[in-house]
């Protein structure tokens, strides 16, 4: 166990860089917030005093320590344009990424294992060739094109599902299968290779003697095992469904962290930028380390 | 080496791909009259025909010769942020792998920093403080890519190091910079040029991804995620607008990934990544 606990110090640790640089970043090009913020025609001693309280006169090294202060007491800062607590206003929007995500991976999940597995299975005829091709192409076609592709095809030209999302199941099914169109591709791609890594393994022959039929030993003791490389890249994949996530989100209109970033950079709301992006590598972080322990269950080699 | 690349038939057709592409982009203006700027309010929105290939947009420009522009801007991001990534992250993974546990720990924390954001959001961040432009767009697809490539980097030359031969150097008193050199380098270069290949593609993807959401490059510069992004308003009425430059997005990343996993086939049949 003590070698979670080292990997949870490294997270930590990662985090605080993660504060740094994204504090850096957002502060690289000189000018005062507060002055763009309130524009020309407002009198100097308005800056002045909104400058203070924004504690922007303060030099950067003490600005970073009020600022970590505040993260570790959960307060991200005021939103200069919704005027608003920045941790509200993400944790408004979180439910609807959560949802977004989970659905996606749903999709990307059954239709990922299911293809990989008819592909492993079949290898070198076909289904594989026809499979494989598929989720090549899965893996490169950008999100927004997948999006508009779909709202063209079932709204459009078909008027099955709704164009934008109003809360309803049904309004959410394109907005997941866009998100989940890559990962459908790449894990489709690594549960082939994985499974068919497994073949000649002698535990598939144990399982045999026992009297499993072939079908039975790969789906049951293979795919167990093809698992492991699949669980550990679903992890690194939330880092891309959330990227992907600010694309789907401001096609379909859906309130989530993605187009709040989004709107964050384009009304300049320093802050709630700084908090959304902080908050999304918070989310990966904890993603990895849920990762790591489902890994552990799954591979007992992996708890040494 | 090259016989078996010129066996492998997708390393080919995908090459063959990129390099008329490549043409296509270089010699745009010799393929199309129009150019990718111009305005012709009476040719507004027409469909595709013989005069204009791909159609016309909402303000008359045309597409065909837009996509070729778009696509110029695509190769460069393909290949400039990837190939200083690349860059970077090679002599960053080195020097963690063998330059003492110190170096290592501050590259290694620092690559798990830059990973640990989703890039797109790391890449908002910088276009907030940078605006969106093309040098904006290639620093954060450096800062999104380096990490990945350090890790790769840093396991490869650590098992280049166990050989006997850099082992039996290191005794005779050969300098780590010469061993660097001489050694370590040549035998990463089948890795680099995977890992380069399999990198363009997200480059590109980002790229678009940034310029569709209209954060990226801005107009009057031409870009195919901008193009898609322009189109959006008359995407049911008018399709071929944004369906034009996704396709020659789609071509592009299948033609790399195809080539990068070719590539690893014949460089690098043992590893995995």
């Amino acid at each position: 166990m003590s070698g979670f606990v080292r990997r949870c110090i490294g997270v930590i640790l990662v985090l605080l860089g993660v504060m740094v640089l994204i504090f850096v970043i957002l502060r690289i090009i000189p000018g005062n917030p507060a002055a763009v913020l309130l524009n020309d025609h407002v009198n100097k001693e308005t800056i002045e005093r909104l400058t203070a309280s924004m504690n922007l006169d303060k030099p950067l090294p003490e600005q970073f320590f009020l600022y970590l202060a505040g993260v570790l007491k959960g307060d991200f800062g005021q939103s200069y344009y919704m005027k608003r607590p920045v941790l509200d206003l993400v944790l408004e929007a979180f439910p609807y990424t959560v949802k977004l995500t989970v659905f996606s991976a749903l999709f990307a999940w059954i239709f990922g294992i299911g293809i990989g597995v008819i592909s492993a299975v079949h290898h070198d005829r076909l289904p594989d060739y026809l499979f494989r091709g598929v989720s090549l192409l899965g893996v490169s076609v950008p999100v927004f094109m997948v999006a508009l592709v779909l709202q063209y095809l079932f709204y459009f030209k078909f008027s099955l599902l709704p164009l934008v999302y109003d809360g309803s199941a049904v309004s959410m099914i394109l907005p997941a299968i866009a998100l989940g169109w890559n990962s459908a591709g790449s894990v489709a791609r690594l549960t082939r290779s994985g499974l068919m890594e497994q073949f000649n393994e002698a535990y598939l022959d144990t399982a045999r003697a026992k009297g499993l039929t072939a079908r039975q030993a790969i789906l049951t003791h293979g795919l167990k095992n093809a698992m492991v490389p699949v669980i550990t890249m679903l992890a690194l994949q939330l880092s891309g469904m959330l990227s992907g996530a600010v694309i789907t989100e401001s096609v379909f209109g859906i309130a989530g962290i993605g187009k709040l970033a989004l709107s964050a950079v384009e009304t300049r709301d320093m802050p709630l930028l700084q908090g959304t992006v902080l908050f999304s590598a918070l989310i990966i972080s904890v993603g990895n380390i849920i990762s790591d322990l489902i890994n552990r269950c799954l591979d007992p080699r992996l708890r040494v | 080496m090259v016989k078996s690349f010129f066996q492998n038939k997708v390393a080919v057709i995908s090459v063959a791909v990129i390099v008329i592409i490549g043409l296509m982009a270089v010699f745009a203006p010799f393929l199309t009259p129009y150019d990718a700027q111009r305005q012709d309010l009476v040719a507004r929105l027409k469909a595709p025909g013989a005069e204009h290939l791909l159609g016309t947009d909402e303000l008359g420009r045309d597409v065909f010769a837009r996509m070729l522009y778009g696509a110029r801007v695509s190769l460069l991001i393909a290949v400039i942020p990837t190939a200083l990534a690349v860059f970077l992250g090679t002599i960053l993974g080195i020097a963690s792998a063998y330059y003492g546990k110190v170096a290592d720990l501050i590259i290694m924390w620092f690559a798990d920093v830059t990973l640990a954001f989703p890039g797109m959001l790391l890449a908002m961040a910088i276009m907030y403080s940078f605006g969106g432009s093309f040098l904006s767009v290639i620093i954060s697809i450096i800062i999104m890519e380096w990490g990945s490539i350090a890790r790769i980097v840093r396991s490869v030359t650590m098992s280049i190091t166990e050989n006997e031969y850099i082992q039996a150097a290191r005794t005779m008193g050969v300098r780590k910079i010469v061993i660097v050199i001489k050694h370590i380098l040549p035998n990463l270069v089948p890795t680099l040029i995977v890992l380069f290949t399999l990198n363009i593609p997200s480059s590109i993807l980002s790229e678009s991804a940034l310029s569709f959401l209209g954060i990226g490059i801005q107009p009057p510069e031409v870009s195919l995620g901008l193009m898609i992004n322009q189109s959006k308003a008359l995407i049911f009425q008018k399709p071929w607008l944004a369906l034009a430059p996704s396709l020659m997005i789609m071509i592009l990343v299948l033609a790399f990934n195809y080539l990068g996993d070719a590539l690893r086939d014949i460089l690098d049949p043992k590893t995995k990544y």
